[in-house]
Order: C-alpha cells, then structure tokens, then sequence
C-alpha cells in the first residue's frame, strides 16, 4: 500500500539528520523525560504535590492550556491567505503552521489530563461508554472542538503531502471544504476555551463578554510571534525556502492583533476601576495586590511593559522590518501574553474566593517539571512534522518511480 | 416497607460478601492497591450511579464497604436509600441566633467523615463586622477565646443545593447532579477530577481530595450512603449533601442536630407544615448571591 510506504518513508525522514539534529532530539527527549518523572510523583501522592487548593483549584496547567491553545488558533493566521488569498509564498509555509497547530494542540490536551485528579477515568468523557456532558458542559465542548481541530489539522496536510508523495498536484475541490471548515474551527476552539471561564458568575474576573474577543487578540499576536521565530530558525537549519513576505505578513497582522490586544486590557482596566466595585477585587490583586498579598504583581506589570515596548518596536515601521527589532518584539510578545492570558487571566480568577478568603497560589517544582516536560514534548512532535513535511515538500522524500503502485 | 427491603438487602449483600471473599482470598493476590484484582477490575469498569442496575450497585455497596475494611479497617454499611417521594430538603439559619460556636463544622466532620488531614469542612462560618455583609471582610479563621465577640455577627455558609446548579452544569461526564429530593450530589466513582465545578460554584461549596483523605478508625461514621458520606476516594470532588445518609431516613441532618442556639432549620418544602415553610413565609428571608439565578434552597433569616 502506498500509504504504509508513505507514512514509513515520512517516519524515516523524521530520524534522519546529521549529529546536531540529534542531540536537539535528545534533548528534547531528556526534558519529557524529566517531565514524565514529576508526573510519576504527582501520580503516586496524588494532586498535593502541586501548588493548587480548594482556593485556587486551578494553577500553571490550566494557564499553560488556555495560551497554548490560542497558538493552536493562530495556524488560521497562514490557513487563510495561503487557500483563500492563493498566496504562494504563504502556501509553502502552511504547512509547517499547521504541524505546529497539532503540536499546540498536543500540548493543550497533555496540560488538561495532566491537570485531572483522575486520569483513569479519562474514558468516563467518551460518548456512548461514558457520560459525555455536550451541549450543557463548556469543558465538554473544549474537548470536542480541541479533537476535532487536531483530526483537521492532521487530516489536510496529510492528503496534500500525500499527493505531493507521489508527485501529484493535491485537487483543491477535494480539501476545500475543510479548509473552510478549519478556518472557522481555529475561531471556535479559542472562543470556546474563553467561554470555558467566561461562563461562570461565580467569577466575576472571568465573567465578561470581552473574554472571546481579548482571547483571539491575544491569540493572534502571540501566535505570529511564534510562527515568525519558527520560520526563522527552520530558514536557518534547512535548506527549505521561506519568503521574506511570509514574514512580513505576519509582523504586520501581529501588530494589529497586539494593538487589539493592548485595547481590549484598557477597556478592562477603565471600567473595573472607574468605579471600583466587588467586581473588581481579583483585577485589583492582580495589578495591586489585596489585603498584603500580591504575588502577582510584578509578573502582569511585566507582561503590560513587555507588550507596550512590542507594540511601539512594531508600530514604527523602519524598525519592525530590521529583523533583530522584529525577532525581539516577538519574544516580548510571546512572553507577555503568556503571562497575561496564562497565570494571570486563570488564577486571579480564585482570588478572592466566592466567600471573599484570599489565599494565594504558587507552582511547585512538580508542576514546572510537568510543564517543562510537556512543552518538550510539543516541541519535539512539531520538529519531527517540520522535519517529515519539509522533506516532502522538497521532494526528497516521495514515492519511489519504480513503485508497482505508481501509477495507482 | 423501605426499611423492610433494606434489611434484607443488607442480609442478602452480607451473605455474598462472605462468598466473595472467599473466592478473593483463594484466587487472587492483594497486590491491585490492596483490592483483589475483580475488584479492582469491577471498580475501573464501574458504570455511572444512575445507569447502574440495581444488582451492579449492590456490587457497589459491596466493594466500597470491602475497601472500607481494607483501608480503614473499619466495617462500614454503606446504602443506597432513595429519595422518599414529595419531598424537596430546603434549609433556613436564623443569622441572629448564630454564635459562631461552629458546633456544626465539627458534626459535619464527624458525621460525613470528611479527611482529618486534608482539613476539609463542607461548612464556613464567617465572622463580620456588625454593620457589615460584604463577604471580602469576613474572617474564616476567627480564633478568640470566646464567642461570639462583641461587635461581631456569624454568617454560616455552606452548599446552598442550587435548584438551577452551575456546578451541574460545568461538569462535562455528569459525575453530580440534583436528585428528584434537591439535593445536589457526586458520584465520587465517576467525577474525572477537573475541578470545573469548583470554578463555576459561586459559594466555595466544593472541596477536592488534593490527597487521600485519613480518617481514624474510631473516629469513623459506619453509617454510609453511596451519595453521602461514604469513604471518598483521591482525586475526586466532594461536597455537603445534607446529609443524605439521615435525611432520606427521616432524620436531621448532622449541622442542624449540632447548633446548640437553634439557628438552623431543615426541612421539607413541599410540606406546608413543615418549620422551614413556616419560617418562608412569616419571615424576612434573602438568598446568598440570589442575583446569580442559581435558586438557592437556602435561605438566611433574622428575628
């Protein structure tokens, strides 16, 4: 079967690569590692071994899981010009966004089971042998519009590698329509993931209807960031050419988004503080601190600075096409809304609790070790796709001429 | 009659609890977390509670009361009273009764065997200024001598059994819900642990087994119910169940036969001359957070 060859062949080249591809492998492999380790431990005493309470009962898994899947989301930011504009250059890259939307993805669903008190009923969630709680549930729908995202993301890419395998043109008519559909999707999984927190009275930090439209902003800036550093380094490592354009285009939707972005944390801040009522107690600890605790503080005062200079590098245009300029506003940026949308949109959401008790919340070395571990894992999956689809793409890997099947 | 077939249930479950394990002890090893492997394997497989038949829950009693044994080394009965028809539990506190004594937190320890360790309390008692309501200057920890102190009032807060619950809600395998007599409970057998719910209750009524809950022997409450205060399991969610283990039997619950003011006051909504009915309407009652919409069978009330 030519498909067995072609995923054979597509794993083979994902471990092929001269020594300092390995030793990037390994690495890699020695932070999962690490990872699965502090995993054990929080298997074997249970969720103690992390920072979490009653009072703060989510922490650093759950941050990590709303910022990664807005990276997730961002792959529309290539699916869109690439099959709805026709752009050619943006075309050779869409692939690689959407390795690196399966690889966030991944990431996502790995920090909400690593986030379970019982991860061997995870099978309780599967419908028909379980209880799946769709339509009432927002967790039940994140965790339908997360798989189905994943199955698009892996799905597409692999019908158009595929024809390129065998050295044919991949028919348009025929993934079309779920390009549309992915298109809409990468929108719904970060809207979702908003309503996730937003749908909840109980929180009044999270229950605001900017949430969605902050999510997507946010999303949209920081996602750039990562795909215009990825794009740079596989530049670098391989001889796969990637247009300056791409690049380009992306730094200049990055700019809107985080202009967006920065808006919509204004907005936030005016009307929470104009008249500064309860409501506003888990926003004041956050950027002041409540009652001497204020653990947070410097970390959104920090993303607020490191965004503001992102946003000035970029909206000066001479600076943002200087590529160190560019490459320095992405890593501010990426930085910043990790930190405003991670530990800073989940936990102040507990503090204070629903009967006013401020208790706060710090990670253990536990969970930065799953974490870490966790990321380490995204970023080797992303490697090995990179690695398999810029191969293909360049036709090293493809199906061999004498194939019986060839002419399949 | 329900107490009839209850206790040849309880005859007929002690009678295969003797068969089963006699077969475990000539089969398998304790070596599944100290169950026999069928019963580990029957606890991995086990459906949710409402779509169990009634022999899979008798082999549910039976395993829990099995573990119970094993961990604790305490031999529990745990049952599976079902709610009586035409009644709906509501409760009402009097806040000017209330003296802080937090006789009621420790009953409710006691009676629901709820972890020493892990320091759970399904009640809170806060402590407020005279003149003041709002929640955010409360004291959970209030430790003077004596109360209750001057200048002071006690505002004892608890699941609320929500007629419109968030928590039921949030939870995406249906692991809690509200039984046909309001009271809002867990599956502690099925509930994931995610914790959604704890972020979608607006009155901090759900506490997670961050750790395995220890409880003394001596100290355990023998008299369990499925959906109340049997032995809870790591990694799962938990929460006031007003008792459910006495009041389906007719009986107060725990907190209300503690209060030794006579502040709290439990009862059936459904009968008109029932006391919290009484209280409802010759009272100035108001709900926690009614604003919310989450239908509290819980009211607050002052002389």
């Amino acid at each position: 079967m030519t498909v067995i060859r072609f995923l054979l062949d597509g794993l083979r080249e994902m471990f092929r690569g001269p020594r300092e591809y390995w030793m990037w492998l390994g690495a890699l492999a020695a932070i999962v590692a690490f990872g699965a380790w502090n995993y054990s431990q929080q298997l074997t005493h249970g969720l103690v071994v992390t920072g979490m309470s009653d009072q703060v009962s989510w922490g650093f898994y759950i941050s990590n899981f709303a910022f990664l899947v807005g990276i997730a989301a961002a792959a529309v930011l290539l699916v869109i010009p690439a099959y709805i504009f026709d752009r050619k250059d943006i075309k050779d890259v869409v692939l690689v966004g959407e390795g690196m939307a399966v690889a966030a993805v991944t990431m996502a669903i790995m920090f909400v089971i690593a986030d379970l008190g019982r991860p061997d009923r995870l099978w309780h969630m599967l419908p028909f042998i379980g209880r799946f709680h769709w339509p009432v549930s927002l967790l039940a729908w994140d965790v339908l519009v997360l798989s189905v995202y994943l199955l698009l993301n892996l799905a597409i890419p692999f019908y158009v590698l595929f024809s390129h395998y065998r050295g044919k043109e991949p028919n348009i008519r025929l993934y079309f329509p779920f390009v549309v559909i992915a298109m809409f999707w990468a929108i719904s999984i970060h809207t979702v993931t908003a309503f996730l927190f937003s749908a909840n009275p109980a929180r009044p930090f999270w229950h605001t209807s900017l949430l969605g439209p902050r999510f997507i902003a946010s999303a949209f800036a920081s996602g750039p960031a990562l795909i215009i550093i990825t794009l740079q380094i596989v530049r670098k490592v391989t001889s796969y050419h990637i247009s300056q354009t791409v690049i380009d285009t992306l730094a200049l939707i990055m700019t809107t988004a985080l202009q967006i972005s920065l808006f919509f944390v204004g907005v936030e801040l005016f009307t929470d503080f104009y008249n500064e009522g309860a409501h506003a107690a888990s926003i004041h600890y956050l950027f002041f601190g409540l009652g001497g605790f204020a653990s947070l503080r410097t970390w959104i005062w920090l993303a607020l600075i490191l965004n503001l200079i992102a946003v000035v590098i970029l909206m000066i245009h001479p600076m943002r096409r200087k590529t160190l300029f560019l490459n320095i506003a992405c890593v501010l940026t990426f930085i910043g809304i990790w930190i405003e949308k991670g530990m800073g949109l989940v936990i102040p959401g507990f503090i204070p609790t629903p009967l006013g008790e401020i208790f706060e919340y710090m990670p253990t070395s536990v969970e930065l070790g799953v974490a870490a571990g966790i990321w380490a894992f995204g970023i080797l999956v992303f490697t090995l796709l990179a690695k398999a689809v810029i191969a293909i793409r360049q036709g090293k890997v493809r199906q061999a001429p004498h194939d019986p099947h060839y002419t399949l | 009659m329900s107490s009839d077939s209850g206790n040849f249930d309880k005859a007929r479950r002690r009678f295969l609890r003797g068969l089963g394990m006699g077969t475990a002890a000539a089969v398998a090893q304790p070596a599944w977390g100290g169950q026999t492997f069928q019963d580990a394997f029957a606890d991995f497989f086990q459906k949710d509670y409402r779509r169990m038949s009634t022999e899979e829950i008798e082999e549910a009693l039976e395993r829990i009361e099995r573990k119970a044994a094993d961990r604790y080394g305490v031999e529990i009965d745990c049952t599976n009273t079902p709610p009586q028809p035409g009644v709906v539990f509501g409760y009402a506190i009097n806040i000017s009764r209330c003296k802080g004594y937090r006789d009621c937190v420790q009953a409710c320890v006691k009676e629901n065997n709820l972890g020493r360790d892990s320091q759970v309390q399904y009640i809170r008692v806060l402590e407020l200024n005279q003149g003041d309501f709002n929640l955010e200057h409360s004291d959970h920890y209030y430790d003077p001598e004596t109360v209750p102190v001057e200048g002071k009032h006690y505002l004892p807060v608890q699941c609320m059994q929500c007629d419109d619950p968030p928590c039921v809600k949030a939870c995406p395998v249906e692991a809690t819900w509200m039984e046909p007599d309001g009271i809002v409970v867990v599956d502690y057998d099925w509930c994931i642990g995610c914790r959604y719910c704890m972020a979608a209750c607006p009155y901090w009524a759900r506490h997670f087994n961050w750790t395995e809950p220890e409880i003394p022997a001596e100290e355990m409450n023998t008299d369990t119910h499925y959906l109340g205060n049997r032995p809870r399991p790591r990694g799962v969610v938990e929460k006031c169940h007003f008792c459910v283990q006495r009041t389906r039997k007719g009986r107060q619950p725990a907190c209300m036969e503690a209060c030794p003011t006579g502040s709290r006051i439990f009862g059936n909504l459904l009968d008109p001359d029932s006391e919290i009915r009484y209280v409802l309407a010759n009272k100035q009652v108001f709900r926690l957070k009614e604003e919310l919409g989450t239908e509290p069978k819980f009211w607050y009330f002052s002389d």
